[in-house]
């Protein structure tokens, strides 16, 4: 019998509250890797987002018959499978992408997002359930990846989404295209969700403190 | 005993089976566009190639590249390079060659193409199709500037790879710094490409 929050409260909570990069700190890999611009991160966030919910659906479909000390092994030929198929399909309809992002479209298979949503939630829910935690989670991974690509674009090549968008004559932060602009990025970012956090928590707690 | 493992196994085997089918009709639904893509990104890089870059723009349309295969016996196998034959649209004179190579990288298979002249005698320029070498490591060989280093080499003698800069007409490469094996690779890859082709290309020129 499905316990716990409804599938509309799944997939809200996946976008900010449990957020997988923000708040859960999970797939840091994709995320430090391929956010050098909006095309790549966006391209790596429908991929994911396809992934994750393909899996979450096929593991909640067969989560009566799993074994316990074999669910693992389920999980990940799952997403490999999954994965398998994403990469095929870049590679023929967006050729150039799939060169750029290398290796990171096959590594989605060990992204901590999706293995960890299949455990905590596909295999324990039913369909609809996990259907809608994949599509919460993704939407909050995307934002995660668009928030980190957005700022490194525009500082480190004066584009977003391929467009010129600073004045002529910008000096470029070369940094922020190379991997220590990504850590510094996300460093800084991830202070300010926590700060945010908090600051909105705190609030919670006055209003409840006041209303006694 | 046999009962209880197929018992325990039975969903981890038939999702095998399944999966296993799944990925095969993707395949055969995508094989062929994929391969497509390969062959115009390698088909786009023969102008730089052969002519040099910054030079195909005055070039285009004036030359035509036809593949062909050419199959070498080496190590007692029969080996198969696919070979561009470049030549001039008007005259037929041959320009070049675009010599088609793989080898094992460090982590996976590195996919080159190899620009030389009518001759054979030098190499005309190197273009990385395929790798999946370390980001920010290895796959610094796909950079241009490391590339060129294979420009103006000969083909009579092997390609060296050094780890400082290698000295004026000496046939030597430097090495990626902290990527040696990709380097080596792409070199191992280069070398027995020319040694198995040269002497096809010098006849077929001639």
């Amino acid at each position: 019998m499905p316990d716990g929050p409804t599938p509309t409260e799944r997939f809200i909570r996946g976008i900010l509250p449990e957020n997988p990069v923000y708040r859960q700190l999970l797939g840091m890999c994709p995320t430090l890797a391929v956010t050098n611009g909006m095309a790549q991160a966006m391209t790596m966030s429908g991929a994911v987002l396809f992934v994750l919910l393909c899996a979450n659906i096929i593991t909640s479909l067969i989560r009566g018959l799993l074994k316990p000390h074999l669910r693992i092994l389920v999980f990940t030929l799952t997403i490999a499978t999954f994965v398998t198929i994403a990469d095929k399909f870049i590679a023929a309809y967006l050729y150039s992408m799939s060169k750029e992002l290398g290796p990171y479209i096959p590594l989605i298979i060990v992204n901590c997002v999706i293995i960890c949503r299949c455990e905590v939630c596909a295999s324990k829910q039913p369909v609809f359930t996990a259907a809608a935690d994949a599509i919460g989670q993704s939407i909050g991974f995307a934002l995660a990846l668009a928030s980190i690509a957005t700022i490194r674009e525009i500082l480190g090549s004066g584009t977003w989404f391929g467009y010129p968008v600073m004045w002529e004559g910008f000096d470029k932060w070369v940094i922020m295209v190379l991997p220590p602009g990504a850590f510094l990025t996300l460093g800084l970012l991830l202070g300010g969700a926590n700060w945010i956090g908090r600051a909105f928590a705190g609030r919670g707690r006055k209003a409840v403190k006041t209303a006694d | 005993m046999k009962n209880g493992y197929i018992k325990q196994a039975w969903l981890v085997l038939t999702l095998a089976l399944c999966f296993g089918g799944a990925l095969a009709g993707v395949q055969l639904m995508l094989g062929k566009t994929i391969a497509a893509n390969v062959e115009a990104d390698a088909e786009s890089q023969i102008p730089d190639l052969v002519f040099g870059p910054g030079q195909a723009a005055k070039m285009a349309g004036d030359f035509s590249a036809v593949a062909e295969t050419i199959t070498v016996a080496g190590n007692g196998r029969q080996v198969p390079y696919k070979v561009y034959r470049v030549t001039n649209k008007a005259s037929a004179r041959l320009l070049g060659w675009v010599v088609k190579a793989s080898g094992q990288g460090f982590a996976d298979t590195v996919d080159l193409l190899i620009g030389l002249d009518a001759g054979a005698s030098r190499i005309t320029g190197l273009y990385v199709l395929g790798q999946k070498e370390t980001p920010g490591l290895g796959n610094k060989i796909i950079d241009a500037p490391w590339r060129a280093q294979f420009t103006g080499l000969r083909t009579d003698r092997k390609i060296e790879v050094v780890k400082a800069a290698p000295a004026p007409n000496s046939n030597d490469v430097q090495a990626v710094t902290g990527a040696t094996i990709s380097s080596q690779s792409v070199a191992k890859i280069v070398n027995e490409a020319v040694e198995a082709l040269r002497p096809v290309l010098t006849s077929e020129a001639n």
